[in-house]
C-alpha cells in the first residue's frame, strides 16, 4: 500500500464498481452491479480517514463496526474485515446489495460533507463475496445446545437474522415459510438482477450449516396457529417475522381491469414463479412492445419498472406524485433505472384506469400535481392541479404503493394485540408482543420498511428471546390505550 | 413432497385424489382450500378440500387446464411437489334452519364437507346437484348418506330433473317451506343465476369463489374480488361471500385474464399425453 497523507486519502475519487452495460442488462436478469475488484476495494477503503467519532456506526441499523472493518480492507486483510462484519451482521452479502446506504452509514460519513462518502455498502458486499470464495467459509462450528426450541415464522430478512443469532446462541431453531421457497421478500420481491438467487442460497446454506432447520409450505396462523406451535409442537418461544404482506390498492375506478397488478403479484410471478421463461407454467401478461406503467416511487416501484423493461416492454414508465428527489427508492436503483431507459413521469397521480369492453386495461387517466407545504413526514405534500387531467395509453399497470400488515396471525391469535393499522404491538427494544413467549419484528411490527431494519429487529428480538429463555422472566409491552385485533380487510 | 394415496375417476375428466397430509387433515374445516404445485416448475393453484380424515385429505380435480390436467394424470404412489394449507376462512356453520346446498359439476366436491357440517349443526339440508349428463353428477351417494333430501338435475335429462339447478330451486323459494339459507358452489353463471333467484326474497345466499390465485395468503392480491363495492381478497377474506353482493362480471373477466396462455399450455398437454379435458 502506498503511503498517502490523510488529505490525499480524502481526495481519492470514490471507486465505482463495474456495471453490466445498461443496454445489455435491460434485457437480462443477471446482476447489474458487478462488485469491486480487490484493488478497487483496497483503494476505496483507503479513502476512510478513520475519523474519531465514526458516525457511520451509529448510522447502521445493526451497528456494524464500520470504522474497524474498513481499515482492514484497506490493509488487504479481508478475512479480518469479514470477521468484524460478522459480529453484527450474518447476512452481509444481502445487506451490501439492498441497504439504502445513502440514508444510513454513507449518509453520515464525514467525507460526504466535502467530498463523496466512502462506498461502505460496496465494501461490505465485496468482503462478503470474498469470504464466500474462501474454503473456511463453509466450515461452521455449532454452539453447545441449550435444549430450547424457537419457532421463527417467516424466512424473510427479519426471520433469517433472528434465526442466525438464535442458532449462534445455542438454541434449536425452526424457520417456517408459507411459500414453497425460502427468503420471503428476498426471494419473491427483489429481482435477480439486484440480488442473485445464488447469493440468497449461500446465506440460507450458511444458516443450515449452523443447525437451523427450514420448513416450507407452512402458513402459521393456518397450518399451525401460534398457540399450536407453543402447546402442541413444543416450541419454547415464537418469533413472528411475517412481513407486511397485503398489497395496498389505490381505490380508483378500474383497478379490477385485466392488466392491473399489485407489485407483489407481478414480482412474484416473475421472481418466484419465473413467469418470463419460455417454458413457464405460470403466466404473466405479455408486455413485449407494450407500455407498462408503475405507480409509486419506492424500491419496489423501481424493481417493477425495471422488470417491465426486462420483459420486453417498449416503454416502462414510473409514475410518481412528487418529484424524483422525494422518491424513497435507493439512489442507485433510480440511477440504474435511468441508465436502462426507464421513463420517469413525476408530479402525476392516477385518477382512473380505463379499459375496453372485454375488461382489458387500455389507458390511465392522470392528474398533474404540484408540491405544496411539507406534510407531517417533512416531505412536501403533492397537491392536485385542477383541470390538468390527461390520458396515457398503457397495457399493464403495476401498483407499488406499499403493503398493509398480513392479517392471518391476528385472525387466529386474538391475544396478540394489533394496533389500528393492523401491525403487531411490540416493545420496541425486545420485540415482545402481548402474548407470553411470542416476539415480533420487521414489517409486521413497523409497517413497510427496509430489509436492514427488519434484520435489526430480528437481531434484537433474538437477544430478548435468549434472555427470556434463560431467565424465564417476561414483561409484556406497554400497549397504551386498549387496542384490539385488526378488522378483517 | 406429498404422496398420493389413492386416485380414481369420478366423472369424465374429474379425478378424486386422496393425499397424505396429516397436519392439514387435523386442522382443516369445511370450506377451506389448499394450494398445490404438481411439478417443480409448476404453477400454484388452489383446490378446495373435499374430505379428510386420519392422515389424509381428498381433493377433487377437474382437468380443465394444464395444471389440473397434470394432476388428473397422477396415480397412487405418485407425488405432488408442494401442498400448503388449510387456507381461507372456513364456511360459516351454525343452526340456520333449512339450508339448500347447491353443487354444480365439481362444485359438489366443495359443497360436500359444508353440507355434512350443516347437518351436524342440526340444519335440515336439501341438496341440489347439477351436471351436464348423468356421468357428470358426482358425490350423489355420499350426499344421500348425509343430507335430508337430494335433487339431481342434468342438462340433457339423462338423470333426475332435466334442466338446471335453478329449475329445482325456483319452486322451493316460492313454496311454503322457504329455505333460511342457500349455499351455491359451481360455475359462475350458475352461482349468478342462483343469486338472482334468491335476491328478491332476501334469502341469505353464499357462494364460494375461485379466482386466480398465486400465494393464497393475502400477499399478491391477484384473487381480489368486488364485494359490496369493496376490494376483498378471496384467499384471506373468502373464499365464501354473500352472493347478492358479489360482482360476478368482474370475477368472470378476471378469470379469463390468461385465456390465450392457458389454451396454448392446455393444447400442449393434450398433444403430449392424450388426456381428455373437461369443460371449464
Amino acid at each position: 500500500m502506498t503511503e498517502r497523507t490523510r488529505r490525499e486519502r480524502m481526495r481519492l475519487p470514490r471507486q465505482k464498481p463495474a456495471e453490466q452495460d445498461a443496454a445489455v442488462r435491460s434485457g437480462t436478469f443477471t446482476e447489474v452491479n458487478l462488485g469491486f475488484t480487490p484493488q478497487q476495494a483496497m483503494l476505496e477503503a483507503e479513502r476512510c480517514i478513520e475519523c474519531k467519532r465514526a458516525p457511520c456506526v451509529a448510522g447502521c441499523p445493526v451497528g456494524i463496526q464500520i470504522h474497524e472493518f474498513v481499515p482492514r480492507v484497506a490493509a488487504g486483510d479481508f478475512s479480518a474485515a469479514a470477521a468484524i462484519i460478522e459480529r453484527d451482521n450474518l447476512l452481509p452479502a444481502i445487506c451490501g446489495r439492498v441497504c439504502p446506504q445513502e440514508t444510513q452509514c454513507e449518509g453520515v460519513c464525514v467525507l460526504a460533507r466535502k467530498y463523496t462518502p466512502v462506498a461502505i455498502g460496496n465494501l461490505e458486499r465485496f468482503v462478503a463475496d470474498w469470504q464466500h470464495t474462501q474454503p473456511q467459509a463453509t466450515a461452521q462450528s455449532r454452539t453447545a445446545q441449550t435444549g430450547k426450541r424457537v419457532a421463527v415464522v417467516g424466512s424473510g430478512p427479519a426471520g433469517l437474522a433472528c434465526a442466525a443469532d438464535l442458532a449462534r446462541l445455542g438454541h434449536g431453531v425452526t424457520v417456517f415459510e408459507a411459500l414453497h421457497e425460502l427468503g420471503g421478500v428476498l426471494s419473491y420481491g427483489i429481482p435477480d438482477y439486484r440480488l442473485p438467487r445464488e447469493v440468497l442460497q449461500r446465506e440460507l446454506d450458511g444458516l443450515a450449516s449452523r443447525g437451523v432447520s427450514f420448513v416450507t409450505n407452512a402458513v402459521v396462523g393456518m397450518t399451525d396457529t401460534v398457540d399450536q406451535l407453543l402447546e402442541e409442537e413444543g416450541f419454547d418461544a415464537v418469533f413472528l417475522g411475517v412481513g407486511a404482506g397485503l398489497p395496498r390498492f389505490l381505490g380508483i375506478e378500474g383497478e379490477d381491469l385485466v392488466g392491473v397488478y399489485s407489485a407483489n403479484e407481478f414480482l412474484t410471478r416473475v421472481n418466484l414463479m419465473q413467469a418470463h421463461r419460455s417454458n413457464a407454467e405460470t403466466p404473466v401478461f405479455d408486455v413485449v412492445g407494450q407500455r407498462v406503467a408503475v405507480f409509486g416511487g419506492g424500491n419496489t416501484a423501481m424493481d417493477a419498472v425495471r422488470t417491465g423493461l426486462r420483459l420486453g416492454a417498449a416503454e416502462s414508465i414510473v409514475m410518481y406524485r412528487r418529484t424524483e428527489s422525494e422518491m424513497p427508492a435507493r439512489r442507485e436503483e433510480i440511477e440504474h433505472a435511468h441508465q436502462e431507459g426507464v421513463r420517469f413521469q413525476t408530479l402525476v397521480t392516477p385518477v382512473e384506469l380505463l379499459g375496453e369492453d372485454g375488461g382489458r386495461l387500455t389507458a390511465v387517466r392522470l392528474q398533474r400535481m404540484e408540491l405544496g407545504e411539507p406534510g407531517p413526514d417533512g416531505r412536501p405534500r403533492p397537491v392536485p392541479i385542477p383541470g390538468s387531467e390527461f390520458e396515457e395509453e398503457v397495457s399493464v399497470v403495476i401498483i407499488a404503493v406499499g403493503n398493509s400488515p398480513n392479517p392471518l396471525i391476528g385472525k387466529t391469535t386474538p391475544d396478540i394485540a394489533h394496533d389500528r393499522r393492523g401491525t403487531i404491538v411490540v416493545d420496541p427494544g425486545s420485540g415482545r408482543t402481548t402474548k407470553l413467549g411470542v416476539f415480533a419484528g420487521g414489517d409486521i411490527a413497523t409497517g413497510g420498511a427496509t430489509v436492514i431494519l427488519a434484520m435489526g429487529a430480528g437481531r434484537s428480538a433474538a437477544n430478548a428471546i435468549d434472555e427470556y429463555l434463560r431467565s424465564g422472566t417476561w414483561e409484556p409491552p406497554d400497549v397504551g390505550s386498549p387496542r384490539g385485533a385488526p378488522e378483517p380487510t | 413432497m406429498t404422496t398420493i394415496l389413492e386416485s380414481r375417476t369420478l366423472a369424465p375428466a374429474v379425478k378424486y385424489l386422496r393425499v397424505e397430509a396429516p397436519k392439514i387433515a387435523r386442522r382443516y374445516r369445511p370450506g377451506q382450500f389448499v394450494i398445490v404445485r404438481a411439478t417443480s416448475e409448476g404453477e400454484r393453484i388452489p383446490l378446495t378440500i373435499s374430505d379428510g380424515d386420519d392422515g389424509w385429505i381428498a381433493l377433487i380435480v377437474q382437468a380443465v387446464g394444464r395444471t389440473t390436467g397434470l394432476l388428473c394424470l397422477l396415480e397412487a404412489g405418485d407425488e405432488l411437489q408442494d401442498l400448503v394449507g388449510p387456507l381461507g376462512m372456513p364456511s360459516e356453520i351454525e343452526h340456520f334452519g333449512t339450508v339448500v346446498v347447491i353443487g354444480g359439476g365439481v362444485g359438489s366436491a366443495i359443497a360436500y364437507p359444508t353440507a355434512r357440517a350443516l347437518v351436524a349443526a342440526d340444519n335440515r339440508v336439501v341438496t341440489i346437484l347439477g351436471g351436464r349428463t348423468r356421468q357428470h353428477i358426482i358425490l350423489e351417494d355420499e350426499m344421500r348418506a348425509w343430507v335430508d333430501e337430494v335433487h339431481v338435475t342434468t342438462d340433457d335429462g339423462s338423470h333426475g330433473t332435466p334442466g338446471f339447478v335453478t329449475d329445482v330451486l325456483a319452486p322451493m323459494v316460492t313454496g311454503s317451506d322457504v329455505p333460511d339459507r342457500v349455499l351455491a358452489i359451481g360455475p359462475i353463471p350458475m352461482m349468478r343465476a342462483v343469486a338472482e333467484i334468491t335476491r328478491p326474497l332476501a334469502i341469505p345466499t353464499i357462494v364460494s369463489l375461485n379466482p386466480i390465485m398465486v400465494d393464497g395468503t393475502g400477499m399478491c392480491g391477484g384473487c381480489r374480488v368486488r364485494v359490496a363495492g369493496q376490494t376483498r381478497f378471496a384467499c384471506v377474506d373468502g373464499p365464501e361471500f354473500d352472493a347478492h353482493l358479489v360482482d360476478f362480471d368482474i370475477l368472470a373477466r378476471r378469470n379469463r385474464s390468461y385465456a390465450e396462455f392457458e389454451t396454448a399450455r392446455k393444447d400442449e398437454l393434450v398433444r403430449l399425453t392424450g388426456i381428455e379435458l373437461g369443460g371449464g
